[in-house]
Order: structure tokens, then C-alpha cells, then sequence
């Protein structure tokens, strides 16, 4: 097997995708920077030219329209937005039309769009530079939301993505970009809608969204120590979300975290929690616990970010709580 | 690029009087030092937060305020603190930002990127591109209602211009004939990306003719000419005749953001930079501000002291604040 780091492995299916897809455009802000988006991105101006891996003037509204209105013709764009943040300014393209525009339109003319939107967060980068905006996308209906957080996973969703005929939302978190995994040099797929068991276990379910599921793994190995055993799920995809891997582990272990980076009032987490609490509520022993970010703005200062973001240590902390115990 | 420059000359500054001069010299003096300490503390690990220095612009921020009553109101980008300083922020809160203290002018919230003095009018700095233009859009809107003769300016890159947010503020400034003034700071630059691979008009001025409004293209490393085209456009919008667009011709020294002059990276051609480093602003300013007899190396000496022992004290404060504290007087989202 070969391992590769998460950057080294997106960047290796942009190859592959482009060089065996004509269709394949890379669009977007920094897709010919030497920084801007990491290495994800390095070698494919030099191989697919201008014409395919195209670097845009600072407009992202009128860049996620036009990506879109390529998708209608028949181009098959993924779309960058270096960060999430800046995705607002696209939020109509995205909203209005490219997710309303198959239902809208009587089902007559979709838009096969990946629309690669990145988390880059700390560093005392403050709240323009920051944001994970997963549950504003999963939000609207028409869009699908993948959210890897590993190398595998991260190849094998971008070539679904690409696949799919319907807009995509592919939400990559830059913390993950150094991690190393096996990656089989071929392409292959990872189903849209596929969540997966990270690490079994009996008591507690943990389900971790795209970086979480990092912490989470620490934490589970942190809890053994605390004779804990933590089932760790990854559900990889927003939407459609696997309703049914989190529900059958639910019904094992009676108790449930969820861990999500994006901010907690209306957010992932609280929408898989309203969602076990509805279907398997009779097999819950203890209420259901929630790690997000609290509802602030992301600060500057190092000193609130340590707080701010939470990691293994606050997964580690609602367990044992959930389980009668104390942690400090 | 030397048909950029508009040269100084005595017939520029003849209603200017000598003090005002000096003042703005010491202005830009105070900025670029301040920079450059901004640099060397990023470099050694003291500051994290992102820095886009102003190093090699200072003319634009001096010229544009100097020409500013403290109430007018200015908003600016990410790349901020010599509009800071200029307008007259206290330093020391903001170098403190800088370090994310609880003392910085945002309380450490901020960093640098968003950073605010609203006492002398600096209204904030946000990092989204072109996302202060339409706030001070809507401080003119403001003025215009309460009828109080305020100007706001909004402080922008060429980048900017790229933006819908950009046009649809100067439609609804110029319609209502609005006293707030455009000044766009074309570095050529729009982080990697030269103004020519992004814009098919790079004559950033010319924007305002299908608005009806002035826009006109100066010398932004003239000091002297930005701050008299700024009080024209200031006399306009006082005259109720609306905005202005003012294109300053200038350049950042430095990187994108952070203290290096990325030269190993194959983004600008290091004779481009050296040609913008031998026309520095401040040096032009001061060869002529010499030659007219207006300041003499003993006068420049004191300022560049005077200077540096600010900014080493303002660094000694930043130093010594405390962080801010994790739920310090509540979380801060709402009043
Ligand atoms: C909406 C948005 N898109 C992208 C960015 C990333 N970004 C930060 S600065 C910048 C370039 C701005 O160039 P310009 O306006 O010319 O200002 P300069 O950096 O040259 O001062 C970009 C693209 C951003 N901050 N906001
Ligand atoms: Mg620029």
C-alpha cells in the first residue's frame, strides 16, 4: 500500500480526473498560486494549460454562476473557494439558483457542479477567515455536502463528486491536509450517502464530522484509559446523510456525541440529534451531547482560539459525563 | 512605469503650508517604521496573526487623510494599519491588536485585519474584498440624511474591483449623489495574480464614467498630489455634487501578506520591485521637502527618533498586556 498525505492525495485525483475526463475544468481563486490553496493544486496549470485549470479575478459570485452555467453546457467544473468564508458572496449562485435549478425547472436541466469550498482556520485569522460553513449548505435543499476527513476518503469522494450529475458541496478542512493514510494509486469511488465505523465500540457512539473524526479518534484512545469503549462513525456525507449506520449504533450503545466543527444553533450536530431523538429515542440511555463551536464569531487572540476550538479533550469530557463519571 | 510619476514641484504645494508638509512626512515616516517593526516582530515569531504590510503605499493613507476633518469617516481592507495611523489611531492599540491583546483597539478579537479607531473616524477594516465599500457608502447615506457634512471614504485594492459589491455602491452613491469618495490603491497586485490577468481594463478610473461621476488616476506615491486631489473631492461632495474616484497609482514592497518580499516565488520580477523601492515615497518626499529647504537632515534625524520611540514603546505596552481572558465580560456577540 501507499501512503500519501490528504493535500498529496486530492492533488493526485485532480490529475487523474482531468487527464482521463476532458470535461474536468478546475476553477477558481488561487488554482495556479503557489500558496492559496495549499499543494492541492501544484503541476495541473503546467499539464491542462489555461484554457482547463483557470485562475479568477476576486469574484465569486460571478465566478460560481458562471462554473454553473459551464456545468449546464455540459463542462464538468469543480469549483474552488479557497475558503468558506468568502462563499458567501456566491451564497444566490449557490442557493437561488444552482441548488433550486433541477427542481425548479421541472427536472429538465441540472448542473453537475463540485463546488470545493475549504475551511482554514486559527492562527489568529479571526472571524472572516475561519468559518466551516457545512450546515448552511446542508441546509438547502438540491445541494449534496461531502465532508472527508481522511486521504482515502478524500480521493475517493472527489471522484463522486466529479461523477455525480447534481451539485456537490465538498467542504475540505486545511488542519487535514497534513494527515497521512493508504491511498490506492487508481481511482476509485466512494459512495455519496456511505458513512462508515471508524473504530467499533460498545458504549458510546461518537459521530465526527470531517476534522472531528481526528479528535475523535484521539479521544476514543484516550477513553480506553478511562475504560471507555467509544464507537467512532464518520458519515463522510451531509447529504444524504447514513441515517441508518448512525441509528444501528445508537440502538448498540444507547449513547451519543456529536462532534462537528461548525457553530452549535441550528447546526450538523444538532440535526443528527433531532434525528436519532425521533427514530431511535426508546434505545437512548442519557440525553445526547453536542461538541461544536459555541455561537461566537471566531476571535483573533491565541489565548480565545484554544477555547474556542474544541478538540479531543472536550469529546473526551462529554463521554465520561455521559457516562456518570467526572473529568477535569 | 516611470509615466506613473507625477514629479513634486513647488507650484503642487503652494497652498500648503510648511508645517502640514512636514506633518504628512512624519505621518508616512510613522507608518513605515511602524511596518517594518511589524515585519521584523512577525519574523521572530512574536506576532501571528496575518500582516499585509503597507510598506511602499504610505502616500495614499497619508495624502487621503491629511485632506480629512477627524469626523469624516474612512473604512478600510486587510491590509489596514496605515489608514489606521493616518487617521490618527493611537498606536499602541494597535500594535497591541497586532499581538491579539486584550488592550488592542478590537480587544484581541481582531487581529490585524480588523482593527478600529472610532473615535478619529476609523470606522474598521474588514478582510472580505470590497466589503467596506458599501459601508461607507452607507455612512455618506447617513450624512446625506442627517445633513451633517460628513465625508466617508472607502479605502479599497484593485482587487476589489473585480467585485459586483463594488459597482452596485458606486450606482447608489452616484445616483444619490453621496458624499463618500473611492480611492482604490492599484498595487498591480491582487495577491498572486497581476492586475492584467484579472481585469480586461486595468485603467481602474475609468469605472466611474458609466456612473457619471469623476474619476480620475494619480501619482499615489505623491504624497502632495494625493492629499490635493482628495481635498478637491472632498470640496465636490461638500458642494453636493457626490463621489469621486480616485485610482492611486502605487505598490506594496512586500509579499501578499507577511514581512517577505517574495522574490523566490515567480509572481513579480525583483527589477519590477527594486524600480518601486528606488522611488520610494518617502524618499521622494524628502529629497524635494530638502531641496525647498523645508527640512534639514537634523529636523529628519528627530522625526525618525521621535518616530521609533513611539513605535518602541507602543511594541513595550503590546509586550506587557495581558491576553484577553476567555469569557471575559461575557462573549461579546451582542450589546
Ligand atoms: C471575498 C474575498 N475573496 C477573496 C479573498 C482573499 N484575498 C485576500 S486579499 C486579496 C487580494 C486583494 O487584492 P487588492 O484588493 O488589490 O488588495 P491588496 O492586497 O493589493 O492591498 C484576496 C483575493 C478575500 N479576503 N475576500
Ligand atoms: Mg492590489
Amino acid at each position: 500500500m501507499r501512503y500519501l498525505t490528504y493535500a498529496e492525495a486530492i492533488n493526485e485525483t485532480f490529475h487523474q480526473l482531468m487527464d482521463q475526463d476532458e470535461r474536468v475544468v478546475l476553477i477558481g481563486q488561487g488554482v495556479t498560486s503557489p500558496w492559496y490553496v495549499g499543494t492541492t493544486t501544484v503541476g495541473l496549470i503546467d499539464r491542462f494549460g489555461e484554457r482547463r485549470v483557470i485562475d479568477t479575478p476576486v469574484s465569486e459570485n460571478g465566478i460560481t454562476g458562471i462554473a454553473a452555467g459551464a456545468a449546464l453546457a455540459g463542462i464538468r467544473p469543480i469549483l474552488v473557494h479557497p475558503r468558506m468564508d468568502f462563499m458567501y458572496y456566491a451564497m444566490d449562485q449557490i442557493a437561488n439558483h444552482i441548488a433550486n435549478w433541477y427542481f425548479m425547472l421541472g427536472e429538465k436541466m441540472n448542473i453537475p457542479l463540485v463546488i470545493w469550498g475549504i475551511i482554514n482556520r486559527g492562527g489568529e485569522q479571526a472571524a472572516q477567515h475561519s468559518q466551516a460553513l457545512q450546515a448552511m449548505f446542508t441546509h438547502i435543499p438540491g445541494l449534496k455536502v461531502l465532508v472527508p476527513s481522511n486521504p482515502y476518503d478524500a480521493k475517493g469522494l472527489l471522484v463522486s463528486a466529479v461523477a455525480d450529475d447534481n451539485p456537490v458541496v465538498y467542504v475540505d478542512d486545511r488542519w487535514l491536509y497534513n494527515q497521512r493514510g493508504e491511498v490506492p494509486e487508481e481511482m476509485y469511488s466512494v459512495p455519496i450517502g456511505k458513512g462508515v465505523i471508524v473504530k467499533e465500540g460498545k458504549e458510546v457512539t461518537v459521530v465526527a464530522i470531517s476534522y472531528m473524526v481526528v479528535e475523535a479518534l484521539k479521544a476514543a484512545k484516550e477513553l480506553i484509559k478511562e475504560k471507555v469503549d467509544v464507537e467512532v462513525i464518520d458519515p463522510r456525507s451531509l447529504k444524504p446523510l447514513d441515517t441508518e449506520l448512525i441509528f444501528e449504533s445508537v440502538r448498540k450503545t444507547g449513547r451519543l456525541v456529536i462532534a462537528d466543527g461548525g457553530w452549535r444553533t441550528c447546526g450538523v450536530a444538532a440535526e443528527i440529534a433531532s434525528l436519532v431523538s425521533e427514530n431511535v429515542f426508546g434505545s437512548l440511555k442519557a440525553p445526547i451531547r453536542r461538541v461544536t463551536l459555541p455561537d461566537m464569531p471566531a476571535p483573533a487572540s491565541r489565548a480565545l482560539e484554544r477555547a474556542y476550538y474544541p478538540r479531543e479533550r472536550e469529546i473526551v469530557q462529554s463521554v465520561i459525563e455521559l457516562m456518570g463519571g467526572n473529568y477535569s | 512605469m516611470q509615466e506613473y510619476l507625477i514629479p513634486f514641484d513647488k507650484e503642487l504645494v503652494k497652498d500648503i503650508q510648511e508645517e502640514t508638509l512636514i506633518n504628512m512626512y512624519t505621518m508616512m515616516a510613522r507608518i513605515r517604521k511602524f511596518e517594518e517593526r511589524v515585519g521584523d516582530l512577525v519574523s521572530e515569531g512574536k506576532i501571528r496573526t496575518p500582516c499585509h504590510l503597507y510598506i511602499g503605499q504610505e502616500a495614499v493613507a497619508v495624502g487621503v487623510c491629511f485632506a480629512l476633518d477627524k469626523d469624516d469617516c474612512v473604512f478600510s481592507t486587510h491590509r489596514s494599519h496605515g489608514h489606521y495611523i493616518a487617521k490618527g489611531g493611537d498606536i499602541k492599540k494597535l500594535m497591541a491588536e497586532i499581538y491579539c491583546k486584550a488592550t488592542g483597539c478590537s480587544k484581541g478579537k481582531g487581529g490585524s485585519m480588523h482593527i478600529t479607531a472610532p473615535e478619529v473616524g476609523f470606522l474598521g477594516s474588514s478582510a472580505i474584498v470590497g466589503g467596506s465599500i458599501p459601508l461607507a457608502v452607507g455612512v455618506s447615506l447617513a450624512s446625506s440624511i442627517q445633513d451633517n457634512g460628513r465625508i466617508a471614504v472607502a479605502f479599497f485594492g484593485d482587487g476589489a474591483i473585480c467585485e459586483g459589491v463594488f459597482y452596485e455602491s458606486l450606482n447608489f452613491a452616484a445616483l444619490k449623489k453621496l458624499p463618500v469618495i473611492f480611492v482604490c490603491e492599484n498595487n498591480f497586485y491582487s495577491t498572486h495574480m497581476p492586475i492584467s490577468k484579472i481585469q480586461a481594463d486595468t485603467e481602474v478610473y475609468k469605472r466611474a464614467e458609466v456612473f457619471k461621476i469623476p474619476g480620475i488616476r494619480i501619482d499615489g506615491n505623491n504624497v502632495v498630489k494625493v492629499f490635493t486631489e482628495t481635498k478637491k473631492a472632498v470640496e465636490s461632495a461638500e458642494l453636493g455634487k457626490g463621489p469621486t474616484l480616485i485610482e492611486c497609482l502605487t505598490y506594496r514592497w512586500r509579499g501578499h501578506v507577511g514581512p517577505s518580499w517574495d522574490l523566490d516565488k515567480p509572481i513579480r520580477p525583483k527589477e519590477e520591485v527594486m524600480w518601486w523601492v528606488n522611488n520610494c515615497p518617502i524618499k521622494r518626499f524628502e529629497a524635494f521637502l530638502m531641496k525647498e529647504g523645508i527640512l534639514s537632515d537634523l529636523e529628519k534625524e528627530k522625526i525618525y527618533k521621535e518616530v521609533e520611540r513611539e513605535i518602541e514603546e507602543a511594541v513595550k505596552f503590546a509586550e506587557e498586556s495581558p491576553y484577553p481572558e476567555v469569557g471575559g465580560g461575557g462573549n461579546g456577540v451582542f450589546k
